[in-house]
């Protein structure tokens, strides 16, 4: 009887690959769009403003002056244009061809030399990029005050105009901070969701559609058997994607990996069921590929992009917004993954994350062992 | 007598949401080495019956046992002797033939000798082994069906329910499934074969016919049959152009239930203790049918007339050139040639029937006839006017109506009318008048706001129909047109054509149903992309199987085999 | 002509809009998404959880500290012992910045000695890491500048911020105008994408082809009622962003409504060439949801466009809504002059002639 029920899950696995390699919807989902994202993860779309555009207005051309604007122009941050008057980049600053203008007072070199007690050099930020402009405002703090130091070493002034306290920051787990450290974690999240929300919604709902669900429903095959079956060759197709996912990551985008594969493969297991039972409710409900893509994008994946963290920092939302992400399986891979690539396994993060998951598997699951009925009505 | 493999006692259904149940008080048996009809239109109740057979639901009320196990509480093991076919055959389509065999194997526990064996056996019966590595999505519909079948019985049942087997099988398979399902039921499995065509249960040792859910006849065909015995005559000799009229009147006798045409012959059906009144023609006493025997216990088919057809304005003769004239149509998919200088015309007032086998090219030659495909050679000209240059004239001269109705079923009834009024470009007072004339004729007021999805069968039939006609066309168009339909509710249908046809439009209609073919003045028969046939239903009977009354569907096979016979030996595409 | 197609517009929107349902589905769906989209789609940091290792007990170590108690930033500060508890709250993500203080810390300062302390920061959430890290400069760099202020006479540079259009860079002025792009992409793609496509599937659009309807008529009876549709619900987010989120608006209405139609133009037409494509409404979804992610990713909504490699910029010019992202931000927040409006917009057009003409020629070649 047992050698019955394996012959029949492995029948239906067999069944499952063959249609998942001819199907051009599966395919595009299963390898198209993964390879998409993870391209433009690792390497197109970034949050670091390296070389941002910004206009530097020099209002007169006195040696300090100058040696701001080249301050300005040796750092790596920017990509300066140089005016003289502020007006002459007010309309860049509307068009967005250049985020920020920093403008150096004609009274600068004056009132250094008088020793004022405030010389205020204004940093003028393009407000519709918030992100852009907070990091114009930092950088253009950061260059100041090198140039201050590095002008008091010059001048050697008695009275310095070096800060009193200066700060020394040091970045763990990413050092250089490179955002695509912390998008490509995330990314392998939205990838496993959508292998197992969108495609095993599609893949169940078509069942019902094209009416071999009931075909199999009339034969010996038994629930558990089916759900077995349905989830297995997705789960592997998911673990496969990956592994694909990991190593194009690891050694293409140099991310580094600081935990350990076991970990890696038992929390992205238990993050691929529940997201692979939720695919399975959504069809079983739906009935319908149309109303199940549907429902998978809006329940699966959006949140899984928008309320995961994984671009978006949960702890800035709303409360109930924040309230909400809880019932969002990413959000805790997210957080674990990143945590196992960029930290190593952190037992203090890894199982609270864990057993969220764990909980919103186990009821997803068996939400699904109850609807996956044997009978029609 | 045969052990008893099902027994359905007293079943109803009802689902949440309709106040009508699907299913009231059903009872009967099904024994083994029998085949059980199970007959009825769409929407009678065929499916949800053989889904509580199957186990695949549980009935509101009585119970049904399937060789002695309860259908609720011992599903799994029913599930363990039983075949099943779902509508659509439960085939994977993005499968190869024999990967389907190999899991319904799996799943069934057939597994080394004798999955070899099984495979050999099956693949033999079904003449699939040609095809064993095409996908099930590539095949004909007459082979997917086999394939069903032969999936459905790999590990072999003690009972095989089967669901609408024969739809949109071309009778060469259909004939061919009949011989299958004989060969099992003479190793005595019991079969039950649900359909929609009634002349399929004469071939069926019991019957459960069913009407809108509720239980006509169960027993065998004939003693239903035996009610109207010396009741339905054939009439003929009536002059070939008279014979709609003759049949309209002789449906007004108070004597008459239920007429309809045969070819060049009208099949006409006396009530009890009445005689056939005096018409023309001569008329002698004929084999009954089970569809008589079916209009009869529904108490009588529709009247004859047509209020469609009495409203409308007829059409001037014309100078009697062709409405449709077709002139060496090829079309060609790649290296394939679908219809290979296919030629035929048509007259004024003339019904006129494409026929074939699936994928022989006939709907090919019918798109290019209503403008849905473009021919690679040849003409199409529908009522003088050239579909290639006149394209848009020529189609407001069309009308057509596909088999699935497609209406807009998230429009209201109104809305529809208004819709296809629209685009054939009535307006103001012309486009008021004929929706009133629509929605009077076809007693459509109390429906017109709701949606079209929601129409009962036979009034989506009549919205689709006073779709296509609105526009008082010079061509009807009808691709098969009734199939699914009730008898009472294609009567009513083709006495609208009828009536039509008597106001000078002339129709076109393919189609698998070979009691529409009897409709037809000529009927041309396709095969492999070309005409391999034409001429009168009867003209094609007795040139085909001389010396003896052939039916329609015997001589569209024994035309088939003799084009099969005078090129090399293969099978049909 | 006019006459069928009429018949054909009204059609196409009474199928949409008739069923009670499926107005709903029009119109709440984009809402609930417009509200939970706007409050979620934030890079800003706030709330952020602060470690302080303060290995001094001077008085100028403890005032640092007090100056990041009274930010509204930081919400949650933990007070460490020792340097063993550092990477435990920062492993944890108890804390995404450790701020150090060591023990030298207020003799130095008291003694007029540049003085330092160290931030430790989580890189696993580099951006809100980065963002931090200025916040919390910020905060010293103000408490060294009040030093060295209090030393008479020694003079010291100040940076002025001035946040043009946006004063206190609040992100959801940011969010809202960008999610007005998104979701009208989104509706219009799936309006007209589905059109054709749920057609073919229920037998009608073989109904369409029998009758009188030019090809071209049949396309433009599509693509009128699509466009309406989207624009219509463009002008319904439209005043959710002005009326309930209050973003101001700076711009001429006039340019914002001509730019909207342009970029619809441009969506419609992506929408009908799926459509032409897809067999299934199914196909249908999924060819909008593949195109949708890419075009989101690449329009300057999640992350700018100006971070992407170059050549990737280049091909970002291809995506209408990256164009139109800088005209909806730039009228609302901007009061963007209408020469740069047409800078951005005519790239759309061009995008909008090209799909137009692709969906047409795709849904002529597909007619057989």
């Amino acid at each position: 009887m047992n050698l019955a029920r394996w012959r029949r899950i492995r029948g239906l696995i067999r069944k499952e690959m063959a249609q998942v390699v001819r199907d051009p919807s599966s395919v595009l989902i299963a390898f198209v769009l993964p390879g998409v994202l993870l391209f433009l993860f690792g390497y197109g779309v970034s949050l670091d403003a390296t070389a941002v555009k910004v206009g530097v207005v020099m209002e007169s051309a006195t040696p300090e002056a100058q040696s701001l604007v080249a301050a300005f122009r040796n750092s790596p941050s920017y990509e300066v244009r140089v005016g003289r008057d502020r007006r002459d980049f007010e309309e860049d600053l509307v068009a967005g061809n250049i985020r920020g203008l920093i403008v150096i007072p004609a009274t600068l070199t004056e009132s250094l030399r008088r020793g004022d007690a405030v010389t205020a050099i204004q940093v003028i930020v393009d407000g519709s990029e918030p992100n852009t402009a907070s990091f114009v405002q930092n950088y253009a703090q950061g260059t100041v005050a090198n140039w201050m130091v590095q002008q008091s070493f010059d001048v050697g002034r008695s009275r310095s105009i070096a800060p009193r306290v200066s700060t020394e920051p040091r970045v763990w787990f990413n050092p250089e901070i490179q955002s695509r450290w912390f998008l490509l974690p995330g990314s392998i999240a939205i990838i496993m969701t959508i292998i197992g929300t969108l495609l095993t919604a599609l893949v169940v709902a078509r069942e019902w559609e094209r009416g071999t669900m009931e075909a199999l429903m009339a034969t010996p095959l038994g629930t558990l058997e089916f759900i077995i079956g349905k989830l297995t060759p997705y789960y592997l197709l998911g673990m496969g994607s990956l592994a694909v996912c990991v190593v194009v990551s690891v050694t293409l985008f140099e991310l580094p990996f600081r935990g350990s594969v076991f970990v890696l493969v038992l929390v992205s297991s238990i993050f691929l069921i529940t997201m692979l039972a939720l695919g399975l409710l959504i069809s079983t409900v739906s009935k319908n590929q149309f109303v199940a893509s549907q429902i998978a994008l809006v329940v699966g994946f959006l949140p899984s992009f928008l309320l995961s963290g994984f671009v978006f920092e949960i702890s800035s939302m709303p409360l109930p917004i924040q309230t909400l992400t809880r019932i969002i399986p990413a959000r805790y891979f997210v957080t674990c993954l990143q945590t196992i690539f960029l930290a190593g396994d952190v037992r203090s993060v890894l199982v609270p994350n864990t057993l969220a998951l764990v909980a919103i598997g186990s009821v997803l699951m068996l939400l699904v062992a109850r609807k996956t009925s044997r009978r029609l009505d | 007598m045969p052990e008893v493999l099902a027994s359905i006692q007293g079943v109803s259904k009802s689902f949440p949401g309709s106040s009508v149940p699907a299913l009231d008080n059903i009872r009967g048996e099904i024994r083994a080495g029998e085949i059980c009809g199970l007959v009825g239109a769409d929407g009678a109740g065929k499916t949800t019956l053989l889904r509580l057979l199957a186990g695949l639901m549980e009935p509101s009320e009585g119970r049904i046992t399937i060789t002695g196990l309860d259908s609720v509480d011992d599903t799994s093991a029913i599930h363990e002797r039983i075949g099943y076919m779902p509508q659509r055959f439960g085939l994977y389509e993005d499968l190869t033939v024999v990967e389907n065999l190999h899991l319904y194997a799996d799943l069934r526990g057939v597994v080394n000798e004798e999955r070899t064996e099984a495979f050999e056996r099956l693949l033999r019966f079904t003449d699939l082994a040609r095809f064993t590595e095409r996908l099930a999505g590539a095949l004909s519909g007459g082979m997917k069906q086999k394939l069903g079948l032969a999936c459905a019985l790999i590990r072999k049942p003690r009972l095989l329910l089967l669901d609408e087997p024969s739809v949109g099988v071309d009778p060469i398979s259909r004939r061919e499934l009949w011989k299958m399902v004989g060969d099992l039921v003479d190793d005595g499995i019991g079969v039950v074969w649900s359909t929609a065509y009634l002349d399929e249960a004469e071939q069926c040792d019991t019957v459960i016919l069913l009407h809108e859910g509720h239980l006509v006849h169960n027993g065998p065909p004939d003693d239903l049959t035996q009610h109207v015995e010396g009741r339905v005559y054939l009439v003929r000799g009536i002059a070939e152009d008279q014979r709609r009229q003759v049949l309209a009147r002789s449906l007004r006798e108070e004597a008459i239930i239920d007429g309809v045409i045969q070819g060049k012959s009208l099949r006409l059906l006396v009530r009890v203790g009445e005689s056939l009144p005096n018409l023309p023609g001569t008329a002698e006493v004929t084999k009954p049918r089970f569809e008589d025997a079916f209009i009869d216990s529904l108490g009588g088919g529709p009247g004859g007339e047509s209020a469609l057809a009495a409203g409308m304005t007829a059409i001037r003769s014309g100078d009697g050139t062709p409405v449709i004239d077709a002139t060496d149509l090829t079309k060609k998919f790649g290296d394939f040639t679908a219809s290979d200088r296919v030629s035929f015309q048509v007259h004024q007032g003339e019904v006129f029937g494409l026929l074939g086998p699936n994928g022989a090219g006939k709907s090919t030659a019918f798109k290019m006839m209503c403008g849905l495909l473009q021919p690679t050679s040849g003409r199409a000209k529908v009522a003088g006017l050239d579909l290639k240059t006149a394209t848009s004239q020529a189609r407001s001269r069309i009308g057509y109506m596909a088999q699935k109705f497609s209406l807009y079923g998230d429009l209201s009834v109104r809305q529809n009318l208004e819709f296809f009024a629209g685009i054939y470009g009535l307006s103001g007072a012309r486009k008021r008048s004929a929706i009133e004339r629509m929605i009077e004729t076809f007693n459509l007021d109390a429906y017109l706001k709701t949606s079209a999805a929601l129409l009962p069968l036979g009034f989506k039939q009549r919205l689709a129909l006073s779709c296509a006609v609105m526009h008082e066309p010079a061509v009807l168009f009808l691709d098969e047109p009734t199939s699914g339909v009730d008898p009472l509710t294609r009567r009513e249908f083709w006495n609208h054509i009828n009536g039509l046809v008597e106001k000078g439009v002339t129709i076109m209609v393919t189609t698998h149903f070979m009691d529409e073919a009897e409709y037809c003045d000529r009927i041309a028969l396709v095969f492999r992309g070309r005409v391999i046939a034409s001429g009168s239903p009867d003209a094609l009977k007795s040139e085909s199987i001389p010396g003896r009354e052939a039916s329609l569907e015997e001589a569209f096979i024994a035309l088939i085999e003799r084009e099969l016979g005078k090129t090399e030996k293969g099978a049909p595409a | 002509m006019i006459l069928r197609l009429r018949a054909l517009i009204i059609k196409e929107l009474l199928a949409i809009l008739r069923d009670k349902r499926s107005r709903l589905l029009l119109v709440v769906p984009p809402l609930m998404q417009m509200i939970i989209f706007s409050f979620a789609a934030t890079l800003e940091v706030k709330n952020v959880s602060l470690g302080i290792l303060n290995e001094d007990s001077g008085q100028a170590s403890n005032e640092l500290a007090q100056r990041f108690h009274a930010s509204r930033t930081f919400r949650h500060i933990t007070y460490l012992k020792g340097d063993a508890e550092v990477a435990p709250l920062i492993d944890s993500q108890g804390a995404i910045l450790v701020m150090r203080i060591a023990d030298d810390f207020s003799r130095r300062v008291e003694s007029g000695q540049p003085a330092s302390v160290q931030f430790i920061l989580d890189g696993r959430r580099s951006n809100a890491a980065q963002i931090v890290q200025g916040y919390a400069s910020q905060i010293v760099s103000r408490f060294s500048e009040e030093l060295a202020s209090s030393v008479p006479g020694a003079p010291s540079v100040k940076l002025l911020e001035r946040n043009w259009f946006n004063p206190n860079l609040n992100y959801v002025w940011f969010t809202v105008p960008s999610l007005i792009g998104v979701l009208s992409t989104l509706i219009g793609l799936i309006v007209t994408g589905l059109s054709v496509a749920r057609e073919r599937e229920l037998g009608t659009f073989d109904q369409l082809l029998v009758s009188p309807l030019k090809p071209f008529e049949i396309l433009l009876g599509k693509t009128i009622p699509s466009f309406l549709l989207a624009y219509c619900e463009g002008l319904l987010i439209l005043g959710v962003a002005v009326f309930v989120f209050r973003v101001p608006f700076n711009g001429s209405v006039l340019l914002l409504l001509g730019g909207l139609a342009v970029f619809l133009l441009a969506i419609v037409g992506i929408g009908l060439f799926i459509s032409s494509l897809a067999r299934t409404q199914q196909q249908a979804v999924l060819g909008a949801f593949v195109f949708m992610v890419p075009a989101m990713l690449m329009s300057g909504f999640a992350t700018p466009v100006e971070n992407m490699p170059p050549w990737l910029q280049v091909v970002a010019e291809g995506n209408p809504l990256k164009h139109f992202m800088i005209i909806i931000k730039g009228v609302f927040l901007k009061d963007m002059p209408p020469a740069i409006v047409a800078a951005n917009a005519w790239p759309i057009l061009v995008i909008a002639l090209v799909t137009l003409g692709a969906a047409s020629w795709l849904f002529r070649s597909r007619l057989e």
